[in-house]
C-alpha cells in the first residue's frame, strides 16, 4: 500500500509543474494543457484522501472537477479558434489590447 | 337679548333684506349686466333699491305696532375677541327706520331718474358700456347706507360709513379719464381723491373716538355704550368729551363741516343723480344720523354740544357767503348742501335732534329734487348744444361743398368738439324758464323750500331749527338766520340768472325738455317738497316725527310755532329774494356780462368767487408742505440716505466686499476649489503609477495572482 504523503507529494508536483507552465509558456495550448494538469493534481489529492479516509466525496469532487474541466475546454478551445481566425496568431503575449 | 319674543311679531325678520336685496340687485348687473340692455339693468337696480325701500316701510310699521321699541335683529357673530364681542347686528327703532326711509325713499327715486340721466350722459361722453357700472356702484351705496343707518354697534356703522366714502370715491370719479366738461384731463379723478383723502382725516376722528370708547365705556354696542356713559361722565368727563369731539371730527369729515367741507364742492364732477344721492340727500347726512344716534352722549356734555353747534352754525353761514359767488348751477347748490348740513349740525349740537332730523329729511327732499332738476337743465343745455353743433354743421356742409370732403369732415368735427362749452355754467344758461317750463316750476319748487318759504318744507323744518337756536345759543341763531338770509339770496340769483331774461349761449335757446322717466320722479320729490312739512308741524298734535322719534331719542320737547323767528326769517327770506330781484332779475345777465355784485362788493366778491381762497389756504397750509415734506423724503431720505447710502453703499458694498475678499478669494478659491483640485490631481497621479500594472501580458496576471494566492495561503498557515 503506497502511503498517502507520496500521492501528496506527486499532487504537489505536478501542481507546481502546471503552474509554472501556465506562468512560463506563451502557446494557449500549452497553457491549458498546464491548467489541466493543475486540475489533476487537485484530483489526485481529493482521491488520495478519499482513500484515506474511505470517503466518497472525494471522489465525487473529482467528477465534478473532470466535467468542469472538460466544459472548460470545450469554451476554451472555441475561444482559441476564434482568435487565430481573426489573427493567424495565437502568441498569449499579443492578446494584449487591454493594457491600461 | 330679549329678542326672540318680540321679533315674532312684525316684519323685523326682513332686516337684513335691507341690505341684501341692493347687494342682490348688484350681484345680477354685475353677473349679467352685459348681456342686459340699458332698460333692464335700470330696471334690476332700481327694483333692488325699491326693495329696500318696501322693507323699511315694513319694518317702520312693525316699529310703529310695537309701540315704538327698539327691536334688534342678530344676523351673524362677527368679532369675538376677549372682552369684545360684536355681532352684525341690526337695529330697528325709530330713529333708524327714518333714515332708512329716506335714503331707500329718495334713493329709489334717484335711481329711475337716473335711468333717463345715463342714457343721454353716457352717449355725451362716449362711452355707453358705463351704463352698468354706474348703476352697479349705485346700488353699492345703497347698501353701504343700509349698513350705516341699521347698524347696532359703531364699528357696524362705521363699516357703512366706509363703505358709502368708497362708493362716493367711485362714483366722483365716475369719469375718471376726463374734467367735467369731457375733456381729457385727471380732474375727476383728482376730485375723487380729494374726497377719499379728506375723508380718512375725519375716519381717523372717528376712529380715535372709536379707540376710547373701547377703551373707557368697554363696548361699541349702542346701548351698552349709552349705558356706561354716564358712571364715566361722572368720574372722568374728559372722556366724554373727549369721543365727541373726536367724533365731531369724523361728522365734519362725512357730513362736510368746517374745516374739511372742502371736497364737497369738488365731488360735483360726479354725475348729476351722484350728486343729489350721495351729496346731498343721503351720505353727507351720515354725520347727523352718528351725532343723532350718539345723542345720549352728546347730552352727557355740554360743552362739547356748544362746539358742534358753532361749527355748524359757522359752516352754514360761511358756506352760505361762497354759494352767493359760484356760476357753476352744481356749485351752487353744492355750497348751499354745505351750508344746510350746517343747520342740521347745528340742530344736533343744541340737543335739538328732532329739528336736525327733520331738517334732514326735508333738506333730502328739497335738495335731491334741485339737483336732479339742476341735472335735467345740464342734460337740457347738452341737447340743446348738440342739436345746435348738429344744425350748424348741416349749414356749413351746404355752403362749402365745393372745398373738398376733407375739409368740410375737420370743419364738421372741430364744430362738435373744438370749444369747450359747460353745460354746467349759469352764465350760459339764461331765458331756460320758456324752453324747459317742466323743469323751471320744479326747480322753483325746490328753491322756494330751501329758502324756507311758507308753505314748504323748507319753512317748517328751518325755522324749527332757528326756534331751537333762539333758545340755546344767541349766537348760534344769528348766524343761522343770516345765512337764511344769503339761501334766499342765492337761490334768487340762480332762478334768475338760469330761467329768466334772453338765452346767453345758442345752447341755452336751443335747450329741450327732458322726458318722462326723468320728470316724473322730480314731480313725485316736488310733492314731497310741497307736502313735506306735515310731518312735523309746530302745532299741538302734530308733532308727528317729534312724537315718532320720542321713542328713540326719550321725550323731545315739541316747540310750538314762534311767530317772531318764523317771521323774522321769512321777512329775511323775502327781502332777500327782492334785492336777488333787484340785481338779477329787473336787468337780466347778457352774455359775457361780469356779475353785477362784482363792481359793488369788490374784493369781498372777489373772495365769495374764490370760495375765500379756503383751497388755496390749504395748499399753502397742508398739500404743499406736505408735498415737499414727500419731496424731501423721496429725494432725501429715501433716495440718497436710505437707498443710495444705507443700501448701496453699506449693505451691498459689505457684502459684496465678503464676498469678493473673504468668501471668493479666500475660502471658496483657497479652500474648498483648492481640496477639489487636489482630489482631482491626486487621483490622476495615482491612477498613472497604478495603469502600469495593467500591461496586458496575461502571464504576468496569473503570476499576480499566483503570488496573491502564495501569500494568503502563508498568512494562513503562519498566523
Amino acid at each position: 500500500m503506497v502511503p498517502v504523503d507520496y500521492y501528496i507529494l506527486l499532487s504537489a508536483v505536478l501542481f507546481t509543474l502546471g503552474a509554472l507552465g501556465v506562468l512560463i509558456r506563451r502557446n494557449p495550448l500549452i497553457i491549458f494543457m498546464s491548467i489541466e494538469l493543475m486540475l489533476n493534481a487537485g484530483n489526485l489529492a481529493f482521491v488520495a484522501f478519499a482513500n484515506m479516509y474511505k470517503s466518497f466525496s472525494g471522489q465525487i469532487f473529482v467528477f465534478f472537477v473532470i466535467a468542469v474541466a472538460a466544459a472548460e475546454v470545450a469554451v476554451g478551445l472555441a475561444l482559441i479558434v476564434e482568435i487565430f481566425k481573426t489573427r493567424k496568431n495565437i502568441n498569449i503575449d499579443e492578446m494584449n489590447s487591454l493594457k491600461g | 337679548m330679549h329678542l326672540n319674543e318680540t321679533i315674532s311679531s312684525g316684519f323685523f325678520f326682513l332686516a337684513p333684506w335691507l341690505v341684501f336685496a341692493p347687494v342682490t340687485g348688484l350681484l345680477i348687473n354685475l353677473i349679467f349686466g352685459r348681456q342686459f340692455s340699458e332698460k333692464v339693468i335700470g330696471t334690476v337696480a332700481s327694483l333692488a333699491s325699491g326693495a329696500a325701500f318696501v322693507v323699511s316701510v315694513l319694518l317702520a310699521y312693525s316699529v310703529s305696532i310695537n309701540h315704538g321699541e327698539m327691536v334688534s335683529v342678530p344676523l351673524a357673530e362677527w368679532i369675538h375677541i376677549g372682552t369684545l364681542q360684536l355681532d352684525w347686528t341690526f337695529r330697528v327703532d325709530s330713529l333708524s327706520t327714518t333714515m332708512m326711509l329716506v335714503v331707500s325713499g329718495v334713493g329709489t327715486l334717484i335711481h329711475i331718474y337716473a335711468i333717463g340721466y345715463m342714457h343721454e350722459d353716457v352717449r355725451f361722453k362716449n362711452d355707453e358700456g358705463r351704463f352698468n357700472r354706474f348703476f352697479i356702484f349705485l346700488n353699492l351705496f345703497i347698501a353701504a347706507m343700509m349698513i350705516l343707518v341699521s347698524g347696532d354697534s359703531f364699528m357696524m356703522l362705521f363699516v357703512g360709513w366706509e363703505g358709502v366714502g368708497l362708493c362716493s370715491f367711485l362714483l366722483i370719479g365716475f369719469w375718471y379719464e376726463m374734467d367735467t366738461l369731457g375733456r381729457s384731463s385727471w380732474a375727476n379723478s383728482n376730485a375723487a381723491k380729494k374726497a377719499f383723502i379728506v375723508n380718512r382725516v375725519g375716519d381717523f376722528g372717528f376712529l380715535i373716538a372709536g379707540f376710547l370708547m373701547f377703551w373707557y365705556l368697554g363696548s361699541f354696542q349702542f346701548d351698552a355704550v349709552f349705558a356706561a356713559a354716564p358712571a364715566v361722565a361722572e368720574s372722568a368727563p374728559w372722556v366724554i368729551v373727549a369721543i365727541t369731539l373726536f367724533m365731531l371730527v369724523g361728522v365734519a369729515g362725512k357730513s362736510a363741516q368746517i374745516p374739511l367741507y372742502i371736497w364737497l364742492p369738488d365731488a360735483m364732477a360726479g354725475p348729476t343723480p351722484v350728486s343729489a344721492l350721495i351729496h346731498a340727500a343721503t351720505m353727507v347726512t351720515a354725520g347727523v344720523y352718528l351725532v343723532a344716534r350718539s345723542a345720549p352722549l352728546y347730552t352727557l356734555v355740554p360743552q362739547a354740544q356748544y362746539i358742534v353747534a358753532m361749527v355748524g352754525a359757522g359752516t352754514a353761514l360761511f358756506a352760505a357767503t361762497i354759494a352767493v359767488g359760484q356760476y357753476d348751477i352744481k356749485k351752487v347748490l353744492a355750497y348751499s348742501t354745505i351750508s344746510q348740513l350746517g343747520y342740521m349740525i347745528a340742530a344736533v349740537g343744541m340737543g335739538a335732534y328732532v329739528a336736525g332730523m327733520f331738517h334732514l329729511i326735508a333738506h333730502a327732499f328739497f335738495k335731491a329734487l334741485l339737483f336732479l332738476s339742476a341735472g335735467s337743465v345740464i342734460l337740457g343745455l347738452e341737447r340743446g348744444h348738440h342739436a345746435h353743433a348738429h344744425h350748424v354743421s348741416h349749414v356749413d356742409h351746404g355752403k362749402k361743398k365745393k372745398e373738398g370732403k376733407k375739409k368740410e369732415e375737420e370743419r364738421g368735427h372741430n364744430e362738435e368738439h373744438g370749444e369747450a362749452f359747460d353745460p354746467g355754467d349759469m352764465r350760459n344758461m339764461g331765458g331756460m324758464r320758456k324752453t324747459m317750463p317742466l323743469t323751471f316750476w320744479l326747480y322753483l319748487i325746490g328753491a322756494l323750500a330751501l329758502a324756507g318759504i311758507f308753505p314748504l318744507v323748507g319753512f317748517w323744518s328751518k325755522d324749527e331749527i332757528l326756534l331751537d337756536a333762539s333758545l340755546h345759543y344767541t349766537s348760534v341763531y344769528w348766524q343761522l338766520t343770516i345765512a337764511a338770509f344769503f339761501t334766499a339770496f342765492y337761490m334768487g340769483r340762480q332762478i334768475w340768472m338760469v330761467f329768466f331774461g334772453e338765452p346767453r349761449h345758442a345752447a341755452a335757446a336751443h335747450a329741450q325738455e327732458s322726458p318722462k322717466v326723468i320728470t316724473v320722479p322730480l314731480m313725485i320729490l316736488a310733492g314731497l317738497s310741497v307736502l313735506g312739512g306735515a310731518l312735523n308741524l309746530p302745532f299741538e298734535g302734530f308733532h308727528n316725527l317729534g312724537h315718532w322719534l320720542g321713542y328713540t331719542l326719550g321725550e323731545v320737547e315739541s316747540l310750538p310755532l314762534d311767530l317772531k323767528v318764523a317771521s323774522i326769517s321769512t321777512a329775511l327770506a323775502l327781502l332777500a329774494i327782492l334785492i336777488s330781484w333787484l340785481i338779477y332779475g329787473r336787468n337780466t345777465l347778457r352774455a359775457g356780462q361780469p356779475d353785477p355784485l362784482k363792481r359793488p362788493l369788490g374784493f369781498i366778491f372777489t373772495g365769495m368767487e374764490n370760495k375765500w381762497f379756503v383751497d388755496e389756504g390749504y395748499f399753502a397750509v397742508i398739500v404743499n408742505p406736505f408735498k415737499k415734506i414727500s419731496q424731501f423724503l423721496a429725494d432725501v431720505i429715501d433716495g440718497r440716505f436710505w437707498h443710495d447710502f444705507v443700501h448701496d453703499t453699506v449693505i451691498l458694498g459689505t457684502y459684496n466686499w465678503l464676498s469678493e475678499i473673504a468668501l471668493d478669494r479666500y475660502a471658496d478659491q483657497k479652500g474648498i476649489d483648492a481640496f477639489a483640485n487636489w482630489l482631482g490631481d491626486a487621483t490622476q497621479s495615482i491612477s498613472a503609477t497604478m495603469r502600469k500594472v495593467q500591461n496586458g501580458f496575461v502571464r504576468s496576471y496569473a503570476l499576480a495572482v499566483m503570488l496573491g494566492v502564495v501569500l494568503i495561503l502563508g498568512y494562513l498557515i503562519f498566523k
